[in-house]
């Protein structure tokens, strides 16, 4: 019993990075239909500026919002770079656009701060509680705190704000959107500027968990991809609930199969996903009209 | 009264075609100018580069006197242009009443915290557009199906939702692309009246529609394209006699019956 609640509690953990890393993908897929491969490197660059703020001497919670405010220009200049130059063209060539500008930020990160693993303390200590039997991490309380914090005021920006609501009037039909005087450039960049801010929460958050280096966008990438699709991509709820799923999925696969097929957990949830229910378990049934 | 909008020497070019090329006209506030032609004369172009979808190879747009060429459709909407579709473009995956919230979005413009907070002032403006968009459902007869979703909606009636979006910018100037394709004669006569309406209101009216019978009832003023460049304009009745306009339609040959 006690062996469950231990790997229930590091699914959990695992689960709430899962699911901020699919709320970021949320919130660009929605204003674009873009899904950004480059999430990933928002988590590592959060992780990492906190890292070197950190370590230049400025107190953990201001290196953590320097580290998050940089990231989030990261994913502005991403979009003014690289993604609205390219505006117009099919959505196959803009996801594939991301998977490069991820390349090119993973290098950039190898060049800046070294192939070395890097980490900073835990924010309140690393003394286990213990619940059950088992132990939980306060760090594992943070992260699992900061999903659900997030995915609230994501809810709340979605359906209550008229900003938000334009994001959703953006993506639904961008021509319809500017007709009613909205700005769509500007959600697109608000888009990307959330969805790094984001991903560099979920940075900041777990690198006292997990440490961090410069390549460990791609994981998590790919993770909060299967959490997406698994929860419906465009669905916000689909996100968090897919990403806890994931979670949980991969830390039983992990306790009672072996560790070894950990990862494959994510990937056989891809495959099955795709072939038994494409639109994921929140996602809207796509019906094209002619 | 002075133009509030005009058209000068408007044209574009796509690849080698000259799709629209050197077209002009005015439209005063409360003024219906209808663009006629045979299909592929331009009149879905010309409304695509007055509206900002498209930037013109050449020409000015001016909208209160005011240069507004090449401007972004949302900046158009702001200075009080709306317009409408042919091929319809709705929030699919929204409800009818949602659409035409939207097009409240300009007026509704709160604070992000005051949204958060539901501030009074936040749910007081979202209250106004609600009601706003409820009236003017009722008006273009679509308040049955506020809750449905604008997908499942037939084409008759999302044309209607389209003019009702339009309508809730309050614009001054309405670009209507065939407002009453796909509607039935009944249907057809509603929305005829709707226009002059709006006209009445102080509104100054773009049409672009195939049923001769509406153009001839409610325009003042007609504009005749063909391969993207006016051959006529005038008042309905001088228009349907000018023999230019009679052999674009039907062939020379029936313009020169016409004269015999």
């Amino acid at each position: 019993m006690s062996e469950l609640l231990q790997f229930l509690f590091s699914g959990l953990t695992v689960g709430a990075v899962y699911a901020l890393v699919a709320l970021g993908f949320t919130i660009i897929y929605n204003a674009s239909d873009v899904v950004n491969f480059a999430q990933g490197e928002f988590v590592m660059l959060g992780g990492m500026l906190t890292v070197f703020a950190y370590a230049a001497g400025l107190p953990l919670i201001l290196a953590a919002i320097v580290a998050i405010i940089v990231t989030a220009a990261v994913g502005v200049a991403l979009n003014k770079l690289a993604i609205e130059p390219a505006r117009g063209a099919p959505v196959v060539s803009l996801i594939i656009i991301t998977i490069g500008a991820s390349i090119f930020l993973r290098g950039v990160a190898q060049v800046l701060f070294g192939k070395q693993i890097h980490r900073f303390p835990s924010f309140s200590g690393d003394t286990p509680f213990r619940i059950g039997g088992a132990t939980i991490l306060p760090q594992s309380l943070w992260v699992i705190a900061g999903g659900l914090a997030v995915f609230y005021a994501l809810y709340l920006f979605f359906t209550k704000t008229l900003t938000g609501k334009a994001v959703l009037a953006t993506s639904n039909n961008r021509l319809a959107a500017q007709l009613v005087g909205i700005n769509t450039n500007w959600v697109m960049t608000l888009s990307f500027a959330l969805s790094a801010g984001i991903g560099a929460l979920a940075g900041v958050l777990v690198t006292p968990i997990t440490n961090t280096s410069y390549d460990v966008g791609i994981a998590l990438a790919l993770k909060g991809f299967a959490a997406a699709m698994l929860g419906g991509m465009g669905n916000p709820k689909g996100a968090l609930v897919g990403g806890i799923l994931l979670g949980i999925i991969e830390a039983m696969t992990a306790g009672y199969l072996s560790s070894q097929y950990k990862d494959a957990a994510a990937f056989v949830v891809i495959l099955l996903v795709l072939f038994i229910m494409p639109q994921g378990l929140f996602g809207a049934k796509q019906t094209e009209r002619v | 009264m002075s133009a509030l909008l005009s058209v000068e020497n408007l044209g574009i070019t796509f690849g080698g075609l000259r799709a629209v090329h050197d077209v002009s006209f005015s439209v005063k506030p409360g003024e219906i100018l209808s663009v006629i032609g045979p299909n592929g004369a331009g009149k879905t172009t010309l409304f695509n580069m007055i509206s900002g979808v498209y930037q013109p190879g050449s020409g000015k747009v001016v909208l209160e006197g005011q240069d507004v060429t090449g401007m972004r459709p949302d900046l158009l909407a702001h200075r009080g242009m709306s317009r409408t579709f042919q091929n319809l473009q709705i929030f699919q995956n929204m409800t009818v009443l949602e659409n035409a919230i939207a097009g409240f979005h300009l007026t509704e413009s709160g604070n992000l915290f005051a949204d958060l907070l539901r501030l009074p002032g936040s749910r007081g403006r979202a209250r106004t557009a609600h009601q706003g968009a409820m009236r003017l459902l009722e008006r273009v007869g679509l308040e049955a199906s506020a809750e449905t979703n604008a997908g499942s909606l037939s084409y008759g009636k999302l044309k209607r939702l389209e003019i009702a979006r339009a309508l809730a910018l309050s614009p001054k100037v309405l670009l209507l692309d065939e407002p009453a394709a796909g509607c039935n004669a009944v249907e057809t006569e509603e929305i005829d009246q709707m226009i002059a309406e709006v006209a009445k209101s102080g509104v100054a009216i773009l049409l672009v529609e195939h049923d001769m019978k509406m153009v001839m009832r409610i325009s003042n003023h007609i504009v005749v394209l063909d391969h993207g460049e006016k051959i006529a304009e005038g008042d309905p009745a001088t228009v349907s006699r000018d023999p230019a306009v009679i052999a674009a339609y039907l062939g020379t040959e029936a313009a020169e019956d016409a004269d015999a």
